[in-house]
């Protein structure tokens, strides 16, 4: 815990964090993807997906046990990332206060200037999402799981049906294209991975996760709007 | 040629500065980019005006000195040059070239284009040395080292300390001259008793000096005059990393007895 408070204090090692935070936000968006692709083998197996993760680990966790324990662990991570988001931009923001008259981008890359406000835009709609679907606070035909059935797959249809809805997340998804476009090759440089070996796959690595996982979430909008997807 | 200069004028360091826009004549191809500013100046000192104040020393691209911002990129629009290396011939008659300090909070500008770059300095003095014993120089080839090790040790060394990487960086970050610096003593033989120690402190230091944090963007790499590669960053995160159980380990003066 020492080390980590030590990392914490300096500005590489709040970026170290962050690589691991990130990390972890990717390898559940990568698990989250998979599940939602089930939306096309139907209701039946969406929703028995989505009743698993509930009774998984039972009887040794109770009912949604394991659910809580793992959505505790994504909030720290997310918690961690944002807080130190937020710090080391304060410090960046703090370094140059007088701006230049003219300055031009070396390398572009609409990635890596937007990254602060990708990461902001996904906050947001993280927030939207939990209230849409988990909750379903913001959605008008939400019907709540039971201990022994889910109803995510008409809550899906019915949520995106709506094109206003699907686009919001069509558009959330985007800000998550780009930030993994940028965050996925950040991740191995601030981890240090840069041997002579893989170092010239670090960038296409970045541009197959970002594509895959961006396709993957906006085909299931794509499929309920054009009723490929569709309630029986 | 003739050219439209606009200027960056500050009388002091907390005196507020603004553009200035004058005309260079008859600028010969063959000048350097320093000398163009030498030349208006002399036009300045005999109309009775403050000459522009840059800083300059070796004018040959090894002191590093000479770093401002040219038309929006520090040290002009030639890659792997330094500002006195710039020539008058890669511009064109009737260009408008806008001139600008290195601009970050941990360079305050002294005069005109001259900024303060001795936070570079402390950063130094708080990691960037070795320990030798004093006395006779030891046999050349005594320590071993692999020619890939030495390679990357001397690209690190071309560093010249003169801030582009700052000036390019949007978060006016110095994580490239730290990475030299750390990188180039950290794969040396003879830098390995600080290895773990030096990454830490010269980062601290870093951050102490209120440069912002590395995003990595890569403008520094675009901006350096040297060439020095992004890929020193990698290699300070990744001696930072290790630091956190490598630097847990007693010293060895310690476990000799010494100190």
């Amino acid at each position: 815990m020492r080390r980590v408070v030590a990392l914490y204090r300096s500005s590489v090692g709040k970026k170290i964090l962050m690589a691991v935070t990130g990390f972890i936000w990717i390898g559940f968006l990568a698990g989250h993807m998979l599940g939602n692709l089930k939306a096309f083998q139907g209701a039946g197996a969406f929703d028995t997906y989505a009743h698993h993760l509930r009774i998984l680990g039972e009887p040794i966790l109770p009912y949604k046990g394991f659910l809580w324990i793992f959505r505790a662990v994504m909030f720290l991570a997310l918690v961690i990332h944002v807080l130190l988001s937020w710090q080391t931009s304060r410090l960046s923001w703090a370094a140059r206060t007088t701006k230049y008259r003219r300055q031009e981008s070396l390398n572009f890359d609409f990635a890596s200037r937007w990254m602060r406000w990708t990461g902001v835009l996904i906050l947001v709609f993280l927030v939207y999402h939990i209230l849409n679907m988990t909750t379903g606070t913001l959605h008008a035909g939400f019907e709540a799981e039971t201990t022994t059935q889910s109803f995510a797959f008409h809550n899906l249809v019915t949520g995106l049906g709506n094109p206003w809805v699907a686009a919001i997340y069509i558009v959330a998804m985007v800000a998550i294209l780009f930030h993994l476009w940028h965050g996925v090759w950040s991740l191995f440089q601030t981890l240090g991975a840069s041997h002579p070996k893989y170092v010239g796959w670090r960038r296409p690595i970045a541009v197959v996760v970002s594509i895959v996982i961006f396709f993957g979430f906006v085909s299931i909008p794509m499929a309920i709007l054009t009723r490929i997807v569709h309630l029986q | 040629m003739n050219l439209t200069l606009h200027v960056w004028r500050q009388a002091g360091s907390s005196a507020p500065g603004r553009f200035e826009t004058y005309q260079a004549k008859d600028v010969s191809e063959h000048a350097s980019f320093l000398e163009m500013l030498d030349l208006v100046n002399e036009d300045l000192t005999r109309e009775g005006k403050e000459p522009i104040a840059f800083e300059h020393d070796c004018r040959e691209g090894i002191c590093g000195s000479c770093g401002m911002m040219i038309n929006g990129v520090p040290h002009g629009p030639n890659k792997m040059v330094a500002t006195c290396q710039l020539h008058m011939r890669f511009f064109h008659d009737g260009d408008v070239i806008w001139i600008e300090p290195f601009r970050a909070t941990a360079f305050p500008v002294v005069r005109d284009l001259v900024v303060d770059r001795s936070a570079l300095d402390r950063i130094m003095d708080a990691g960037g040395y070795i320990s030798v014993r004093t006395g006779s120089a030891p046999d050349a080839n005594a320590l071993p080292i692999r020619k890939h090790e030495s390679d990357l040790a001397m690209d690190a060394a071309q560093c010249i300390g003169c801030g582009a990487c700052v000036a390019a960086c949007p978060n006016a970050s110095a994580m490239l001259f730290t990475s030299a610096k750390v990188s180039h003593l950290g794969m040396l033989p003879q830098g390995q008793p600080e290895r773990w120690t030096r990454v830490v402190d010269m980062i601290a230091q870093h951050d102490l000096e209120g440069f912002g944090t590395c995003t990595n963007h890569g403008a520094c790499q675009e901006a350096c005059p040297k060439g020095i590669s992004v890929d020193f960053i990698a290699h300070l995160n990744r001696d930072l990393l290790k630091s956190s159980w490598k630097a847990a380990e007693p010293p060895a003066s310690a476990v000799a007895g010494g100190r």
